[in-house]
């Protein structure tokens, strides 16, 4: 079976790889691309730990075929810091402890980092609702939902001014 | 926080530092089991019994070896024998099946080959000849008196007189106290109820995965995510017929384990596909595998009874447990049997647990295995002897609640616990007397767990620029690396950011066990600690050759070899204003080459004293009458943390064992076919709890030092997941007057409790 040429921009950089015609984003950008950040915690769209934006929608990965995202803009963990600096999210999620095992905070933090960009400055309840796509099983969401509201703060009061 | 005993003021231990793996986690670059890949690496897939129950009468693999790609399959065949009084025979047969398959989803075979989808065809093509055999699905058919017998070699251990015919009871367990008739008898008021429950899972997010690499020499190299890489290499060893040390495990980042991966599944299949190929072999577990092929917790059967005065003291209190731990020999019952009545004294008391077997995936542990279940029979009864007493729950467990010097139900007396100190967090904290809205109800309850200590080792190797590298062989699964970096530079006297806490591989440090118990930061901690008191000592020795002067003139002091001269004490507890000079840790590491070499200490123990854990919970929920779906709106919950290393990995502990046990409680079951398929293996129908679903959680950590560790730690990992159940039920009464017993509390019980007026399912 021939396999499928797919031009994108992954976290900036163009990027050109070849997938099976059945093969999910999550698994090429694994397995072809070499960024491990997403994560297959379920492969039905269930668990949130491959979350991706495309295309400026969040989206499971491994409900995406990898074909589909020729020419699209995709943004993984891997992108949020710039350099050396974090993202403010990233920083608040080390300084608040939102992670224990850390399996599902490559995930939480694209579906934050989304939530932010279309809310800036949600309340806890929106914040718990627009990460209910997202399973941890280790943190009960006190301190990621804290440390995304942290975050929140941080990015409007322009301390942690950042992309 | 409340500190509720004086303890002395450190400097790091109990600071908030940022997790030294952090970093790595935030940007997506720490490596998990499954983002490891070798060269040359093969894919591998398990084949899996569709049937609960059968016989194995042939397995045909020369269609699925003759396929594109297809470098080795195996089979049990490919296993040395194992008989059924070794050891480790339940691990070793369950990771793959010989004569027989024990549940859905039970291994009978793998293949490996060069492509995952070549693998996954090759194995569609393994046939299986199987003669189904009737199954065991339920505690009720397990005990019955013409049940099928899953394994002809369980004889009932413990059974008295001596069992002499096999049976599905692998074990029957009991402990008595006092005189339990006239107990019951000199009662004001009895109370005895029954309750049941579904295997849950550990839901950990990551899957298993493990990749396997048999060099030329016959020697293996795994790497993989587990609770404890030195019981990899021991199990696996045992399961392919090896000596250990042609294994060498290293410890990927684990993905959540609760339990979950204190055990193995894939490893010896991956070494053995490994061996066979030639080739390194990769394999990872989906959800589904997860599900029907891993650990859940044992489901149970539990009655309590239990007899008080009008004045609230428990005086008798009877309990029988029946925990099926799956396909094969468990302890769900004993454990259950070590908890039921541990939080309180009861002068007059009998337990009697049976662990069974039946025909669904093995139980694996699951945070303070048991003792939810035994907390949820318990706590419930309890509340309801002080609503008919009309004594205040509160109240009625202070009353009650064990100190220390009392008798724990095997009869040894406990140390200090801060059991009462959690109640009384609870009663002073503002939620404790706050206002409920209409349909709201508030529910108190407490757990316990008895925590563990183990082997643990440790090494710390001080560097040329004055910097410590502590190497552990616990796997960092929720922050120990920080409290490791913690308590030593509480030891060395320098900033924990100079030391960097590493996780070795079975050949870089000392043997560790499983992290289970809550043992970590206990066990693992005092080695810590003991080899960088060792280090201390050799440090002093260097610093006393620099500066020319005796050994037991030099103490420790805040980093520094600081000579006290006149042969001072060496306690290294305190300065000394005479002091005539002093090396810093740095200074004396750069010398090292002429002071007698690198720097290098270990330490190496059997954890003695891990202190009881005890948990207090307050819980509101808000419960629609309409549809019977129950609202957590607030939470808070206490907990006896010993000493806080880290304080914010200690609430991620405790805000973690709520979620789990809020799942427990209210949503998670494993629900199977007629025929022993799980019906629900993914997480859209096995719903574990969303940030959605639960408010903030307030964790309260009580310290009350366990006196046996060097800062008083005791585990804080699991005690937090015992409350939760009770702690939602009582609160579920208090807002409908309806007595739920039955797990999970969904919102289709709940609504027939309150249609029914408040009887439960087993009647009230």
């Amino acid at each position: 079976m021939s396999r499928v040429h797919v031009t994108c921009t992954i976290n900036g950089d163009p990027v050109e790889f070849l997938c099976d015609g059945g093969q999910t984003l999550l698994d090429a950008l694994r397995d072809e691309v070499g960024l491990t950040g997403a994560k297959e915690g379920c492969g039905t769209g269930d668990c949130g730990t491959c979350s991706v934006v495309m295309d400026g929608r969040l989206l499971c990965s491994c409900l995406v075929l990898a074909a589909e995202a020729e020419g699209s803009i995709v943004s993984t963990v891997e992108g949020m810091a710039d350099g050396d600096d974090l993202h403010p999210l990233q920083q608040c999620f080390l300084e608040g402890a939102a992670l224990q095992c850390g399996i599902c905070t490559p995930g939480f933090l694209i579906a934050a980092k989304a939530l932010l960009d279309r809310n800036p400055d949600p309340t806890e309840t929106e914040v718990r609702y627009g990460l209910a796509g997202n399973l941890c099983r280790c943190t009960g969401y006190d301190k990621i939902v804290r440390s995304v509201m942290d975050a929140a703060k941080k990015i409007n009061a322009g301390t942690g001014d950042h992309h | 926080m409340t500190i509720t005993e004086p303890k002395p003021s450190y400097k790091y231990v109990g600071t908030r530092l940022v997790r030294p793996d952090g970093l790595e986690k935030v940007t997506g670059r720490a490596r998990f089991a499954a983002d490891l890949n070798i060269a040359g690496q093969l894919h591998a897939v398990v084949v899996r019994s569709p049937h609960a129950h059968a016989r194995i009468v042939s397995i045909d693999t020369s269609a699925a070896e003759a396929m594109p790609g297809v470098k080795s399959v195996i089979t049990g065949d490919d296993f040395p024998a194992v008989d059924s009084s070794h050891r480790q025979y339940d691990m070793c047969v369950n990771v793959i099946a010989r004569d027989k398959v024990f549940y859905e989803g039970h291994a009978v075979a793998a293949v490996a080959a060069a492509t995952l989808k070549q693998a996954q065809a090759a194995a569609a093509a393994v046939k299986v000849d199987y003669e189904v055999l009737p199954a065991v699905l339920t505690i009720d058919e397990a005990l019955a008196d013409n049940a099928p017998v899953l394994h002809s070699h369980m004889l009932t251990r413990g059974a008295e007189p001596p069992a002499e015919a096999a049976s599905n009871v692998a074990a029957v367990t009991r402990f008595s106290g006092g005189n339990i008739e006239a107990g019951f008898a000199e009662a004001d008021i009895v109370i005895e109820r029954e309750f049941s429950t579904k295997p849950v899972h550990q839901g950990y997010i990551e899957p298993h995965a493990c990749v396997a690499d048999t060099g030329q020499d016959g020697y293996a190299t795994i790497w993989c995510s587990s609770q404890g890489h030195f019981n990899v290499r021991s199990s696996t060893a045992t399961l392919l017929g090896w000596e250990t040390t042609r294994i060498k495990v290293m410890p990927a980042e684990i993905g959540g384990g609760f339990g979950g991966k204190t055990t193995i599944y894939l490893e010896p299949l991956a070494v053995a596909l490994s061996s066979q190929a030639g080739r390194p072999v990769k394999m990872v577990m989906t959800r589904s595998e997860v599900f029907r092929a891993t650990g859940p917790s044992p489901s149970t059967k539990i009655r309590v009874k239990l007899g008080a005065k009008k004045d609230g003291t428990l005086i008798a209190g009877d309990a029988y447990l029946v925990y099926s731990n799956g396909a094969y020999a468990g302890a769900g019952g004993m454990l259950g049997a070590m908890t039921v009545f541990e939080s309180y004294n009861i002068a007059n008391f009998g337990v009697e647990a049976l662990d069974v077997v039946m025909n669904t995936a093995r139980s694996a542990a699951y945070r303070a295995p048991a003792a939810p279940l035994t907390a949820f029979a318990t706590e419930t009864v309890l509340d309801e002897i002080a609503e008919k007493l009309g004594i205040e729950a509160m109240e009625l467990r202070l009353k009650n609640a064990v100190t220390e010097g009392d008798l724990s139900t095997m009869g040894f007396p406990l140390a200090r616990i801060g059991f009462v100190e959690c109640l009384e967090a609870i009663r002073s904290h503002p939620h404790f007397n706050a206002p409920l809205a209409p349909n709201q109800g508030r529910g108190l309850a407490a757990g316990y767990w008895f925590n563990i200590g183990e082997s643990s080792s440790a090494t710390v190797n001080l560097n040329e620029d004055g910097t410590a590298t502590v190497v552990t062989g616990s796997p960092d699964i929720g922050g120990s690396r920080a409290s490791m970096a913690l308590m030593a530079a509480e030891e060395l006297g320098i900033d924990p950011h100079d030391i960097r806490p590493v996780v070795g591989d079975t050949e870089a440090v000392g043997f560790t066990d499983v992290t289970e118990g809550s043992r970590a930061t206990f066990a693992t901690g005092m080695a810590v600690v003991q080899a960088c008191r060792n280090m201390v000592v050799e440090l002093r020795g260097r610093a006393a050759k620099m500066m020319e002067v005796e050994v037991d003139d030099i103490n420790w002091v805040d980093g520094h070899a600081v000579y006290v001269g006149n042969g001072d004490s060496a306690s290294g507890s305190s300065g000394d204003s005479a002091a005539k000079e002093s090396l810093s840790l740095a200074a004396i590491a750069r010398k090292a080459k002429r002071t007698g070499g690198p720097l290098t200490a270990t330490g190496s123990l059997e954890a003695h004293g891990a202190g009881p854990a005890f948990a207090v919970h307050l819980c509101d929920v808000e419960v629609d009458p309409g549809t019977g779906v129950v609202r957590i709106v607030r939470y808070t919950a206490a907990q006896d943390a010993g000493t806080a290393i880290h304080p914010s990995y200690v609430e991620g502990q405790i805000q973690g064992g709520v979620a789990q046990g809020v799942g427990w409680a209210l949503n998670e079951e494993y629900i199977y076919a007629p025929d022993g398929v799980m019906e629900n293996p993914g997480f859209l129908d096995y719903r574990v709890p969303v940030a959605s679903d639960l408010p903030m959680i307030d964790a309260v950590i009580v310290e009350v030092p366990n006196p046996a560790h060097p800062y008083g730690v005791r585990g804080v990992g699991e005690a937090g997941i015992v409350p939760p159940i009770p702690a939602v039920a009582n609160a579920i009464h208090s807002a409908t007057g309806c007595r739920i017993r039955d797990l999970p509390m969904s919102p289709v019980r709940v609504l027939e409790a309150i249609t029914a007026g408040g009887a439960s399912a087993n009647g009230s």
